[in-house]
């Protein structure tokens, strides 16, 4: 079978279509983040109080399905997995950048796409939230001058984690879908434990 | 009064998000996104109040570095309007658009607020340090397996979980 996907770095279309197309997959995005409870604070907090553990089973069931129709349509020989971009890795600007992330997380309750989510649903914590981004998206650009060599260290290009662990990326899929499964029945057990009604209110 | 319809079965949600992630591969190559949407936002803002300062900066240089020369004619700048737009339409259709701030009962609304801009502007920082959010880093990123992007997602979940107690009044 001929390898023809993605579709775009075949130039199958322009970039006017590619920016439609990107529109079209956006509505499809939120759509599904709100039909999560992601448009809530409440509900999305509720992960680090171990109250509702959507947030990770929403996430892990995406991962695992989009990793799983990747690896076998490349396996049939449908998409050419050298031409979709693997995010090259900074190990400690990620490391910290995800440390910091972790704290606007629990302290404002919404992350970049679930607080649009938020705002055009009318949380007024949701559209504050968008202006507090904005701001430390200022601070980061007028600091960039200052941290941008610290930015661009421990650089280790397009590395995945079956090339880090040396295994085979089929093993690599079902090591992750066995550790997701493993997750599911954790967060459905912890749900239960956390959510018995035994505090006074 | 409406009642509003319950959420969907967080693994059905799953699914679907995961199939909107998939045929963002398929068709373009590339994942979901949303802070790198909000710089060529903000880029753009700066270009047209001070363009000399834009330029003269490196990162407001690469997000004004676009196929078009717009900053604003991005592939995730048109995501993120999909997105406002799917939210909104999901909320519709589900009796959930409320003009609410979200809390818990013992807290305040302009504490609230306060939190809300300052968790928002540590997220929007932190985003950029880590090159993408959720979006781009834990979810495109750890479909994709990247290293750097599991990285990311574990030290959000970690650093998160250890900081919950700071803001529990905000949520219970």
């Amino acid at each position: 079978m001929d390898m023809n996907a993605p579709l775009y770095q075949f130039g199958m279309f322009d970039l006017q279509t590619a920016l439609f197309i990107a529109f079209l997959i956006g509505i499809g995005f939120g759509f599904f983040l709100e039909q999560a409870g992601f448009g809530s604070s409440m509900k999305l907090a509720g992960q680090f109080y171990f109250r509702d553990l959507t947030v990770f089973k929403v996430m892990f069931t995406a991962i695992i399905t989009a990793m799983l129709g990747l690896f076998w349509l490349s396996k049939f020989g449908l998409v050419d997995l050298s031409l979709v971009r693997v995010l090259p890795t900074y190990l400690v600007p990620q490391l910290v950048g995800g440390i910091i992330f972790g704290v606007g997380f629990v302290m404002g309750g919404y992350c970049p796409g679930t607080c649009c989510v938020a705002a055009v649903t009318g949380r007024m914590d949701g559209w504050i939230h968008l202006l507090g981004m904005f701001a430390g998206i200022f601070i980061f650009a007028e600091a960039y001058p200052l941290i941008s060599d610290w930015y661009s260290s421990t650089a280790m290009g397009e590395v995945t984690l079956s090339q880090l662990l040396n295994v085979a990326p089929g093993t690599m899929v079902f090591i992750v879908v066995v550790i997701a499964l493993l997750g599911f029945a954790g967060a459905e057990y912890l749900e239960k434990i956390f959510n018995r009604p035994e505090e006074p209110a | 009064m409406t009642n509003p319809k319950p959420y969907l079965n967080p693994y059905l949600a799953g699914i679907g998000l995961g199939l909107v992630l998939l045929s963002a591969f398929v068709l373009m190559g590339r994942g979901l996104g949303a802070s790198g949407a909000f710089t060529s936002v903000f880029t753009a803002g700066v270009n047209s109040v001070a363009p000399e300062h834009a330029r003269a900066n490196g990162l407001y240089r690469d997000y004004l570095n676009t196929p078009s020369g717009n900053p604003l004619k991005e592939w995730l700048v048109y995501e993120i309007a999909g997105v406002l737009v799917g939210g909104f339409v999901s909320g519709l259709l589900s009796r959930r658009i409320r003009g609410t701030v979200e809390k818990g009962p013992r807290f305040t609304v302009s504490g609230r607020l306060v939190y809300a801009f300052a968790g928002g502007l540590l997220l929007g920082f932190g985003s950029k340090v880590a090159r993408g959010c959720t979006s781009g880093q834990a979810l495109t990123g750890g479909a994709l397996l990247s290293v750097g992007s599991w990285v990311f997602m574990i030290a959000v979940f970690a650093s998160a979980y250890a900081a919950a107690f700071l803001f529990r009044r905000q949520w219970t």
